[in-house]
């Protein structure tokens, strides 16, 4: 089955804080076709997320399709609020990383 | 399509606001597009000017994260056409952090302003939001729960004892007072981002659902249009029946899938926004495309809360901090980078035992960003940096921590390394002072009587 990357298929990938304890992340496509692709193989699903990230599910606080922006939006609760000392992202802004490289299978 | 919004109303009962900057101070406000929403027959100019985003330090330490020419310029940007225009300006979140000592600043440099320009009599309206730790302690002593948020546990007296400094969150009520007492200017201190746009509409009438769901759009100015472009203007439209937002610059336009996409922004889940005294569900918005620059979104509800609940946001010093850097090229060091940095944890600990100080390494080439969350921290780059921070109750023993674990890197005895003169790379022999460390310890509501009763208002005058 072929497959491409995330980063080839979406608009925007990003990842923020949403307030102090969580960072957020926003995958919109710029077509419903490809929003529906993604959404739909669950590549981005909440299991998925948590063999990404290495995390328990109990952390995904939020997980929803959002039609109106093409989006599949998803909430990570962070491991210690945003700027404690060890925090290394206060912004939360380049958690998506790990998200660009996924596989989406396009058949 | 209908005629853009941009240059005439598109009903007869409408409210027209202005924003420049989702974050005034943060970064300029962009004078171009600005300039044309001035042209733009708006009945008022409003900007946020805080954020939780800049950490917990300014607010701990009473601090602004924006420089204050920054301040100043975004202040007499939108001060200079207010007057010009006979609008009201409202600022809300004064100074990153809404602090009395933020608002106060604030309504300094307004007056300072209005003698530089020789502007016209105004009234300046501003009200407070900081609430002393000594309420917590009552509140906890009788059994009256602040509740925490995002899975925190209620407050306790031992985290409240952790604190520095508390602001709760205003919604709609102090501005909508201080617009009642005929404040031309208003600064506001801490209040959720939405309230200040909501405030002006609810005052005149539109319906309470629209009016949050258009501050909800307008808060972050440009971050609703696209192409990507931060600090531009934007100016939003709303009707007893809908909302509008178009865009300023004209390279810019507001689509059904920018504006969709900033609702969603920097909030866990995008059908719901929060303030006192209720919520918005936003889950059956229709957004549609109302001219080629503007969007026109439609169906929200609102709920009103059956308790009145302030958020509060609390900060706590954990201690003074420095700050240490190096660099690493050897490959067996990089393969033994846990250890390196073990054993300078292990030096810090024989000088000073296991507790009563922090020290952190973040090892960026490797997972310093995620943590335990990188999928590739197995496969780190052919360089690594090591930023070590110290943190500890005076500065000299953090100064220490932060040297003793720098330097003793250098040192770190690993069984076949090759380059026995020294095992990482400074780019400076030195370890440097950094803001002190604070913590959030307060992300809870507390229940209140009245949605005033936290936030003391006042109008002074200013002007010649």
């Amino acid at each position: 089955m072929a497959a491409r990357k995330l980063s080839e298929i979406a608009k925007t990938i990003r990842s923020k804080n949403a307030g102090v304890d969580k960072y957020t992340f926003d995958v919109i496509f710029p077509d419903r076709a490809s929003y529906e692709l993604v959404r739909d193989s669950g590549v981005l699903s909440r299991d998925a997320v948590c063999r990404i990230f290495g995390i328990d599910a109990a952390r995904i606080t939020d997980h929803v399709a959002f039609d109106p922006a093409l989006a599949i939006k998803f909430t990570i609760a962070r491991l210690r609020p945003s700027g404690s000392p060890g925090d290394t992202d206060i912004f939360g802004a380049q958690q998506y990383g790990p998200l660009l490289d996924i596989e989406v299978p396009v058949s | 399509m209908p005629a853009s919004i941009q240059h005439g109303r598109s009903a007869n009962h409408t409210l027209r606001i202005v924003c420049p900057n989702g974050h005034l101070g943060f970064a300029p406000i962009k004078a171009g597009s600005f300039r044309i929403g001035c042209d733009s027959e708006p009945d008022l100019i409003c900007a946020d000017s805080g954020s939780c985003d800049v950490g917990p330090v300014p607010l701990g330490s009473d601090t602004s994260s924006s420089p204050l020419q920054w301040q100043t310029d975004d202040l007499e940007t939108m001060l200079i056409a207010s007057r010009r225009l006979g609008v009201p300006m409202i600022v809300g979140s004064a100074g990153d952090t809404g602090t009395n000592s933020r608002v106060d600043l604030f309504v300094r440099v307004i007056r300072e302003l209005a003698r530089k320009h020789k502007l016209a009599k105004f009234r300046i309206g501003y009200f407070y939001s900081e609430i002393g730790t000594d309420l917590l302690r009552r509140r906890i002593d009788r059994g009256d729960a602040v509740t925490g948020l995002d899975g925190r546990p209620p407050l306790d007296l031992a985290t409240v004892e952790a604190t520095e400094r508390v602001v709760a969150v205003a919604g709609i009520h102090p501005y909508i007072k201080l617009l009642d007492e005929g404040a031309d200017v208003i600064v506001g201190g801490r209040s959720s981002d939405c309230a200040l746009f909501a405030a002006p509409a609810i005052r005149q009438g539109f319906p309470d659902a629209l009016a949050y769901l258009y501050g909800k759009l307008l808060e972050c100015a440009s971050f609703c249009a696209e192409p990507y472009g931060a600090k531009e203007s934007v100016l939003g439209e709303i009707t007893m029946d809908d909302v509008k937002v178009t865009a300023m610059l004209p390279e810019q336009r507001c689509t059904v899938a920018s504006v969709a996409g900033h609702a969603m922004y920097e909030r866990s889940n995008p059908f719901y926004e929060h303030f006192l005294g209720g919520h918005i569900d936003m889950s059956r918005c229709r957004y549609e495309q109302y001219d080629e620059r503007t969007v026109r979104v439609t169906g929200p509800s609102y709920v009103p809360a059956s308790e009145l609940r302030v958020k509060l946001e609390g900060s706590g010093k954990i201690g003074e901090r420095y700050v240490g850097i190096v660099g690493v090229r050897d490959p067996y060091t990089i393969a033994n980078i846990d250890l390196v940095t073990g054993w300078a944890r292990q030096q810090v600990a024989e000088r000073f035992g296991d507790s009563g100080y922090e020290v952190h390494f973040a090892v960026y080439g490797r997972d310093a960003i995620l943590g335990a969350s990188e999928p590739r921290k197995a496969t780190p780059a052919h360089e690594l940096a090591v930023v070590v921070q110290g943190v500890a109750p005076t500065t000299a023993m953090a100064e220490e921590v932060a040297m003793i674990a720098t330097r003793q890197m250098f040192y770190a005895r690993l069984p076949q390394v090759k380059g026995t003169a020294g095992g990482v790379a400074f780019v400076l022999d030195e370890v440097m002072p950094a803001s002190p460390a604070y913590r959030w310890t307060l992300n809870h509501t507390m229940r209140v009587d009245d949605a005033l009763e936290l936030f003391p208002t006042f109008v002074t005058e200013a002007g010649v």
